[in-house]
């Protein structure tokens, strides 16, 4: 294996830490589920691949925009949030990520079902990024997230999350603004899924619709549950176990998602919270319980 | 011209409101997204195509699907969903969708990935009047979704096991503290909701001769946008919304072309109604 298969390995691991991380700051940190997170992979993506060949911007530019827009669209997603709750929420999320894959599908301006081509690499200072100075890029902003979620933890945020996410009642009488919470739970977490759809554009260089349907959402949604949701280290551990799984099980290429679908089933069964999840999470949510059933 | 698109669009909305039946009854008791319930969907149609390879009689394949689903169903409850009680409605609706992976490639591994032909022939009729047509297989599909509706019906409104998956649905515990067999009206309302989803797959397998591993994604996820419009858990607005999107889609894609994807449209219509009306278009008064 040559030091490029290498590399690629190395940066589609960075890109799914990155969403893994992004995905637990809305359904690990503020408990709100989601699945429609490929989706905003798919606009930032798409917004730097379009400002970088159509507009001439550069990658430097279309980075932080691509993370604006994704942000944007997820604040109105957010909005959603703030009117529907759990299952309603989860349907919803899914939805979105149907309708916005259909948009980029089926409108010409984003390149229809042929997708969007020759995405230029970044280049800095005339010089252009190869795979070894996009691992080292990929690396960066992984590290740069990871110490995010550690900071986000410990603020005056991070708590209300937390209390948000384990009882969102108790929370609002103890005057927490839920809603503006949510909201900034969406914002960060799409934001952050939009940046990483900027990454791996100009990384693969060519993208289309098919690329951010629903079963990534739910590959994304599976590693941060499997390794532990409301944890990086889960998050991480999750995103790097059952993205390397393929590499390593060439041999169980055929099964592949049979493993999956079964793991998820297994994982559930017996460890919900995941492999490095706090339980103290999985026992909040069950006091909780019954007053929803009599709902 | 648009008496044939409605009548279209009729069909093609009973057979949702078929599958989203099942999947809202199951809600309705479980509290559970049932994503697999499109699983059970091609195993019935897979279950269809071997029974009807074995004996070409579309009816008794029709009984061998339904009768495989539900064991199916039960299997699901029993061994996955019932040790689920009580976790966060995350934690059953990760297993459900692991479950339908799980089960779509289950069905390429052992049938291939490619369609398969069902080829049931019947004794070729078909209604004519002032130009629309009915044909043969959609003549059956209007029959047996009528049939099976009428004997959901009945279970629920006439019999002792439709007034316990009402106590269920409203509280387990207290259900089961006043003699209720929870265990048992869980049971029999998955199994009957997964006989309507396979009787659904395999309805549908023949009306488009096809049978293929991934034919329940499309379902899985238009039923569950059908589920939310009708108000989770309420029969009779899940029918209303499993016809009202059939007829929206026959209607969209005959008019305005495929601008609009059809696939789309359950979903486009579903955060519209749960911005305006957060609990679906014909929510119960007090549920929810």
């Amino acid at each position: 294996m040559s030091l490029y298969y290498y590399l690629v390995v190395g940066i589609t691991l960075g890109l799914y830490s990155l969403l893994s991380l992004s995905l637990n700051i809305i359904t690990g940190y503020a408990g709100q589920p989601t699945l429609g997170h490929a989706a905003f992979f798919g606009i930032g993506a798409y917004t730097s691949a379009l400002l970088t060949t159509r507009a001439g911007l550069n990658f430097w530019l279309a980075l932080p925009l691509s993370f604006l827009t994704a942000a944007l669209v997820g604040w109105v997603v957010g909005l959603a949030s703030l009117r529907v709750k759990e299952d309603f929420l989860a349907i919803t999320t899914m939805g979105i990520n149907f309708v916005v894959v259909s948009f980029f599908l089926y409108s010409p301006y984003f390149g229809g079902a042929l997708g969007l081509g020759n995405i230029p690499a970044p280049a800095l200072f005339g010089f252009s990024f190869d795979k070894t100075a996009y691992f080292g890029l990929v690396a960066v902003v992984t590290t740069a997230v990871i110490l995010f979620s550690r900071f986000l933890e410990k603020t005056w945020m991070g708590l209300a999350f937390r209390a948000l996410r384990d009882d969102e009642e108790a929370a609002l009488a103890n005057g927490i603004k839920v809603q503006a919470f949510k909201l900034w739970a969406f914002v960060l977490g799409t934001g952050l899924a939009g940046l990483t759809g900027s990454l791996y554009a100009h990384h693969i260089t060519f993208i289309s619709a098919g690329d951010f349907g629903f079963p990534l959402s739910i590959t994304v949604l599976a590693m941060a549950v499997f390794g532990g949701l409301g944890t990086v280290e889960g998050a991480l551990a999750g995103a790097l176990i059952l993205g390397l799984a393929p590499e390593v099980f060439r041999f169980l290429a055929d099964y592949r998602m049979l493993v999956y679908g079964g793991l998820l089933v297994v994982m559930m069964l017996f460890k919900p919270s995941g492999l490095l999840g706090r339980t103290e999470l999985k026992i909040n949510l069950f006091r909780r319980l019954p007053a929803r059933r009599r709902g | 011209m648009i008496l044939q698109q409605l009548v279209n669009g009729l069909i093609i909305g009973s057979i949702y409101a078929l599958i989203a039946l099942g999947l809202t009854m199951i809600y309705g008791v479980l509290r559970i997204l049932h994503v697999a319930h499109a699983g059970i969907y091609a195993l019935g149609a897979y279950a269809g195509l071997v029974a009807y390879g074995l004996s070409q009689s579309f009816l008794l394949a029709l009984l061998a699907a339904m009768v495989v689903a539900g064991a199916a169903g039960f299997g699901i409850q029993r061994y996955i969903y019932r040790p689920l009680f009580g976790t966060p409605p995350l934690v059953p609706l990760i297993a459900s969708i692991g479950l339908f992976i799980f089960m779509e490639d289950l069905y390429r591994l052992i049938f291939g990935p490619n369609i398969i032909p069902l080829n049931a022939v019947w004794p070729s009729f078909a209604l004519q009047w002032r130009g629309v047509k009915v044909t043969e297989t959609q003549l059956v599909i209007l029959l047996v979704t009528g049939l099976l509706l009428a004997v959901v019906w009945f279970f629920t409104e006439k019999t002792r096991l439709g007034l316990a998956w009402k106590a269920v649905a409203q509280d387990l515990e207290i259900a089961q503290a006043m003699g209720v067999n929870a265990n048992l009206a869980v049971a029999s309302n998955v199994v009957l909701g997964s006989v309507l989803a396979a009787a659904a797959g395999v309805l549908v397998a023949a009306n488009y001769n096809e049978v293929y591993p991934t034919m329940g994604s499309v379902p899985a996820y238009k039923m569950l946008a059908i589920v939310v419009l009708g108000g989770l858990g309420n029969p009779v607005g899940t029918v209303l919304a499993g016809l009202l999107i059939g007829l929206v889609e026959t209607l969209v894609v005959a008019y305005l072309g495929y601008k609009l994807p059809r696939d789309a449209i359950a979903f486009l219509a579903l955060i519209l109604v749960l911005m305006l009306k957060p609990q679906g278009l014909f929510a119960r008064k007090g549920v929810g």
